[in-house]
């Protein structure tokens, strides 16, 4: 019993919590935190659907912020700090045992954003976004990259420049608003708004520019969407041929405004909205923000409002509206076959997890699923993946051990999720089973 | 406003009260001055630095044991007039939210948050004063 390997008692623990399961009344109030904690043991520590598996594809690379995955099933992972000096790492699976065996890196450049396309591998700082040509082996030819675009404004707020590709070669840029709420001080309790703001005219919304053209600058790109604080979550949707984004929604309305809005309602509001994206498109910020139970479009009280006048005529409504703060930090339309047939163009959504909740408890940590038909939701959003903080209680006060961040579907349909507390990516099949 | 400057004169009578009984400046004491922190703390700062004091990853620095909270008294009372805004680095992390200043803080109140997080989350410290907060805010007008 001494040598008995530790995972085998968990299987033990795993079978128990099933057999107890189907014990009666008595033993289910015990057993699903028992049942969870053994599956999350067997899942690589993480919750999932029925099915569905989990494993760890590889860990320690720090701040793993979004991954890509090229047709043969290399991962690329774009980091915001350097591991071993460098901050693209490709995991390569050589032995196919379902875990990066071979790991190499290269660039040096802090940021998030990264994507493949047509032989080649897009990566961005926080200023500029660079190319990468692929060999027929599916190697980096060099790591001296091309320069598609640079100069893109980054002010210590919403700096991180995810993003997105389409099928005609273009390329969308997330420039997050260099504020919270477009006040003349920022996050300062009494400065009014500004009207017009001014950040609109160079963030706060979706540049697109174009994939093939290199040394482009502002001047190059099209302002394609606008009235976004910032979005992290930004994909092209193949079924749709429409681009889609998760808005972070402002922050501190109680802070800022403590008659208006208590400590609960700023926990819950405003929505984190999905939105689809046209070009013009306008969703509002900072002017207005959106209220999940009223579900109206709200006048932001740094512009006069009260909580309760509605605005915004001309923004455009979101298509899923999701609890506030939970901070959605990619967006994966998923168009594989591996997984049931409920999952197929369907919308997974990694939240990093919320701190603006404080003194509530806070929330996310997740992995949440949306099911589509015809381009639009088709269900209620459900968690798909849970337990990456560790525990309830992590997740209540926020010190999650990972956070959930990136989000990239492989050649056989198995998702990738990578967290950038610990640089934890973690592969999920589903076998049925 | 108006209601919010009442109850900053509120908060700051008892560190008063405390003031003509003792006759020196000790703002009734430690103990005074920690309680009426945490109020101040609750008010101004949970809500980014957390009820533990431990900030978020990335954006919000944690004010545990670090050389901004225990060290020099003046850098800690500028932060709070003043903000911050830009990187900061902290043990090798990198936080970069801004902060808004908070110079409309009484100096009372700016002594008893600073006192208080420097008693608190596992720090130790010794207490700010409104005396020498006031010092500090007549230098920064220069």
């Amino acid at each position: 019993m001494k040598n008995l390997n530790p995972r085998y008692l968990y299987l033990i623990a795993a079978l128990c919590g099933n057999a107890m399961l189907a014990c009666g009344e008595d033993s289910t109030r015990v057993a699903p935190a028992f049942v969870n904690e053994a599956r999350a043991a067997l899942s690589g520590g993480l919750v999932l659907p029925e099915g569905f598996q989990a494993a760890v594809f590889a860990d320690g690379l720090g701040a793993a912020r979004h991954l890509a995955v090229n047709n043969n099933g290399d991962v690329y992972v774009k980091l915001a700090s350097r591991k071993n000096g460098q901050t693209i790492i490709r995991l390569r699976d050589a032995k196919h045992e379902g875990r990066a065996s071979d790991i190499s890196g290269f660039a040096n450049y802090k940021g998030t954003g990264i994507a493949i396309k047509n032989g080649y591998l897009y990566a961005s700082s926080d200023e500029d976004i660079y190319r990468y040509k692929l060999d027929a082996q599916n190697n980096v030819i060099s790591d001296k990259p091309e320069i598609v675009v640079k100069g893109l404004l980054s002010r210590g707020e919403h700096e991180a420049k995810a993003i997105a590709l389409d099928d005609d070669g273009n390329l969308y840029v997330n420039i997050g608003a260099y504020s919270n709420a477009c006040q003349v001080v920022d996050r300062k309790k009494g400065s009014p708004g500004m009207n017009p703001c001014p950040i609109l005219d160079s963030a706060g919304g979706i540049w697109q520019f174009k994939t093939a053209k290199l040394n482009q600058t502002y001047g190059d790109g099209v302002r394609y969407a606008t009235g976004l604080r910032n979005v992290v979550g930004i994909r092209w949707n193949t079924a749709t041929h429409s681009l889609f984004v998760m808005q972070h929604g402002r922050d501190q309305l109680h802070d800022l405004f403590p008659d208006l809005y208590d400590s609960k309602q700023s926990a819950e509001l405003p929505a984190e909205c999905m939105y689809e994206l046209h070009k013009g498109s306008n969703c509002g910020w900072p002017y207005i923000y959106y209220d999940q139970f009223r579900h109206a479009k709200i006048l932001a009280p740094e512009f006069g409002g009260d909580g309760k006048k509605t605005a915004g005529g001309d923004a455009q409504d979101p298509v899923v509206a999701f609890p506030g703060h939970m901070a959605p930090n990619d967006l994966l339309f998923y168009s594989g076959s591996q997984f049931p047939a409920k999952y197929r163009n369907g919308a997974f959504i990694a939240f990093h997890g919320s701190w603006n909740r404080a003194p509530e408890p806070q929330k996310g940590y997740l992995v949440a699923f949306v099911p589509f038909k015809d381009g639009k939701p088709s269900g209620e959003w459900e968690v798909f993946a849970d337990n990456f903080s560790g525990s309830p209680e992590q997740t209540a006060s926020g010190r999650a051990d990972h956070r959930p961040c990136g989000l990239a579907e492989g050649p056989d349909g198995s998702i990738y999720v990578c967290d950038d507390n610990k640089g934890t990516v973690w592969k999920i099949t589903y076998s049925g089973k | 406003m108006r209601l919010y400057i009442s109850k900053a004169a509120l908060l700051a009578m008892p560190g008063l009260v405390g003031f003509a009984l003792t006759g020196s400046y000790r703002q009734g004491g430690l103990t005074d001055s920690i309680e009426r922190g945490k109020k101040v703390y609750a008010e101004q700062c949970l809500s980014c630095h957390q009820v533990d004091g431990g900030g978020v990853p990335h954006m919000i620095p944690p004010l545990i044991k670090t050389k901004w909270v225990l060290g020099d008294k003046a850098t800690l009372v500028n932060t709070v007039l003043l903000g911050l805004n830009g990187e900061i680095e902290i043990d090798g992390n990198t936080f970069h939210n801004v902060m808004a200043p908070h110079s409309e803080l009484s100096d009372l109140q700016i002594a008893d948050v600073l006192t208080f997080v420097r008693n608190s989350f596992g720090n130790k410290a010794k207490a700010v004063t409104a005396a020498e907060v006031k010092k500090i805010r007549a230098n920064l007008k220069h």
